[in-house]
């Protein structure tokens, strides 16, 4: 593709190879060029000026509420809270939401695969609350069984976070079956689509569940925005975390009110150009079409399975070929540690990443310290793949001659 | 330029990282444990200490080839040496990866082939995780020159 500036440049001499699109994507032009547009000509403060271009900038910030809430199939733009990301609505829901409805003994429920931001914000509630976490296991193959599901949702499970797809096993959770379980005990559903929304068709509606939360800069728009999706009663029900301007209906000087949601979530000047780029993001994918995303990035992610299952020694995590799997793939090359792969595949002109990728109960589940991660974006390719594949040959040949 | 592969991982750091050397925990001996929290890595340095030398080191712990090879020759490097030493020594090889060359490169041994790791920067942390273990082990040392009770 080549509306990606930044894939144009080499890394250590080779043509780069940007397999880290899990951690953050890159930018397409469209983007780059609809936040420069925005500070060029349409800069000013959102929900303030009378005068015209304060009025343009706060058109171009609902106009991309509005572009969330149509490529989420939300009912409607109330729907769609802008925040910094995944990490963010996390945690207004656990604070806002979740805080003052727990009572001691209360439950909610977790995968052991959670990302720590699908799990710290829940640690934290949880002990200010005097509630409990809970855990549901996995199948070997990082698949949820649903009837060990259904046994764990009790009358005391508050809520049911998990992520939709695995930033590490590539599992994707079957969330309406979740959520129909959840509901039937009265617990509320929270997803955390950071891996999804940007490669996979995502309908809240068709996912019934009561939040979702992703990262613009994942979804190949910029950092520091993302989307907290709620439906409207429970948002109607759920807390500022922050206090400020923006946020307020009327200010007495003892207290004050707040507007209606989304609003009151989003205290202060917002990230405008951001959300601006966020949008642009999201016309990108869908002048695309998200179907022909997440076909291109399946296409990729199975051939790269099927070309790492065939190399000897390499071990592979998460759901085999059988499952449809998010576009991701973690392994390890026989005992060589995950950061010497990583600065082998470095040296070929191969980003990936390595680590305990933020979810260092998953790692010990698995056994092991740390894995490699290749992710896959709209960009790219199967010959991506090869160079990857040469790169691990490359690997084998340093450390296990 | 383009950074050197076999300039990283040369012959000698794949044979300790892979048969690391004083590998295993000492009773009775200073015990620092770091972790590098961004990849995870972890070192467990121990220092049996008496009249200000260092009478036995060990380590334990898990990491990158950089990491385990780095601490695997730290602990050959520094035994029975004063203290004063091993903390002459941690300087240079804190040179030697910061500008490419020490002052006494002699003195560091087979520690100089981790010169390479200057051109990948993001592993310098790696090879310097032991030797943080290293200068907060002495520094919890008491007065007399032995281990702290
Ligand atoms: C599954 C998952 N959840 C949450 C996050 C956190 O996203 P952010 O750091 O953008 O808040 C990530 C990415 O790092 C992720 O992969």
């Amino acid at each position: 593709m080549s509306d990606f500036p930044l894939l144009e440049r080499e890394m250590n001499g080779k043509p780069l190879i940007y397999l880290d699109n899990a951690a953050t994507t890159q930018k397409p032009l469209a983007v780059l060029q609809s936040m420069e547009q925005y500070y060029r000509t349409h800069n000013a403060n959102v929900h303030r000026g009378v005068y015209q271009i304060a009025a343009e900038a706060t058109d171009l910030y609902e106009a991309a509420r509005g572009k969330a809430a149509a490529f989420l199939q939300a009912k409607g733009a109330e729907n769609i809270v802008f925040t910094r990301g995944t990490t963010d609505g996390i945690n207004l829901v656990a604070q806002g939401y979740l805080a003052s409805r727990l009572q001691p003994g209360d439950r909610i429920l977790l995968t052991v695969a959670e990302h720590h931001s699908n799990l710290v914000p829940w640690q934290r509630v949880a002990k200010q609350r005097g509630a409990v976490l809970r855990f549901l296991p996995l199948r070997p193959d990082g698949t949820l069984d649903l009837d060990v599901a259904a046994r764990e949702i009790t009358p005391r499970t508050k809520l049911i976070a998990v992520a939709h797809i695995s930033n590490v096993l590539g599992t994707i959770h079957p969330i309406r079956a979740l959520a129909d379980l959840a509901h039937a005990a009265g617990a509320a559903v929270v997803v955390d689509a950071a891996q999804s929304v940007p490669h996979m068709p995502v309908d809240v509606q068709a996912l019934d569940c009561d939040f979702l939360a992703f990262s613009g800069h994942k979804a190949y728009g910029p950092t520091g925005i993302g989307i907290l999706y709620g439906k409207k009663d429970l948002l109607a029900q759920t807390e500022p975390v922050q206090y400020g301007g923006e946020m307020i209906d009327s200010v007495e000087l003892y207290d004050s009110t707040w507007k209606p949601a989304p609003w009151k979530f989003e205290a202060g000047t917002p990230p405008i150009a951001e959300a601006v780029g966020l949008g642009a993001a999201l016309d990108f994918l869908t002048e695309l079409g998200m179907d022909t995303v997440h076909e291109r990035v399946q296409d990729v992610t199975r051939y790269a399975y099927e070309k790492l299952t065939q190399l000897a020694g390499v071990t592979l995590y998460g759901p085999g070929l059988n499952q449809t799997r998010g576009g991701l793939i973690s392994f390890n090359v026989g005992s060589v540690h995950p950061h010497d792969v990583a600065t082998v595949l470095d040296a070929c002109g191969v980003a990936v990443r390595a680590g305990h990728h933020c979810t260092q109960p998953l790692m010990r589940w698995l056994g092991v310290h740390a894995t490699v991660r290749a992710s896959f974006g709209v960009y790219n390719t199967r010959d991506d793949v090869d160079v990857l594949v040469q790169g691990i040959q490359r690997v084998q040949e340093v450390f296990l001659p | 330029m383009t950074p050197n592969l076999s300039d990283l991982y040369r012959q000698v750091i794949l044979d300790h990282s892979q048969h690391p050397r004083n590998f295993g925990s000492l009773d009775g001996a200073v015990a620092v444990a770091l972790k590098n929290p961004a990849c995870g890595d972890e070192v467990t340095l121990f220092l049996d200490v008496a009249d200000g030398v260092i009478q036995r080191a060990a380590f334990e712990g898990h990491g990158c080839s950089i990491s385990m090879a780095s601490a695997s020759m730290l602990t050959e490097l520094i035994l029975r040496r004063p203290l004063e030493e091993a903390l002459h020594l941690n300087r240079e090889f804190r040179r030697l990866l910061q500008t490419g060359q020490a002052d006494d490169p002699d003195a560091l041994g087979d520690l100089e082939v981790l010169v390479g790791v200057k051109q990948f920067p993001a592993r310098i942390k790696c090879a310097l995780l032991s030797w943080n273990a290293l200068e907060q082990a002495i520094e919890g040392i008491d007065g007399t020159g032995g281990n702290p009770p």
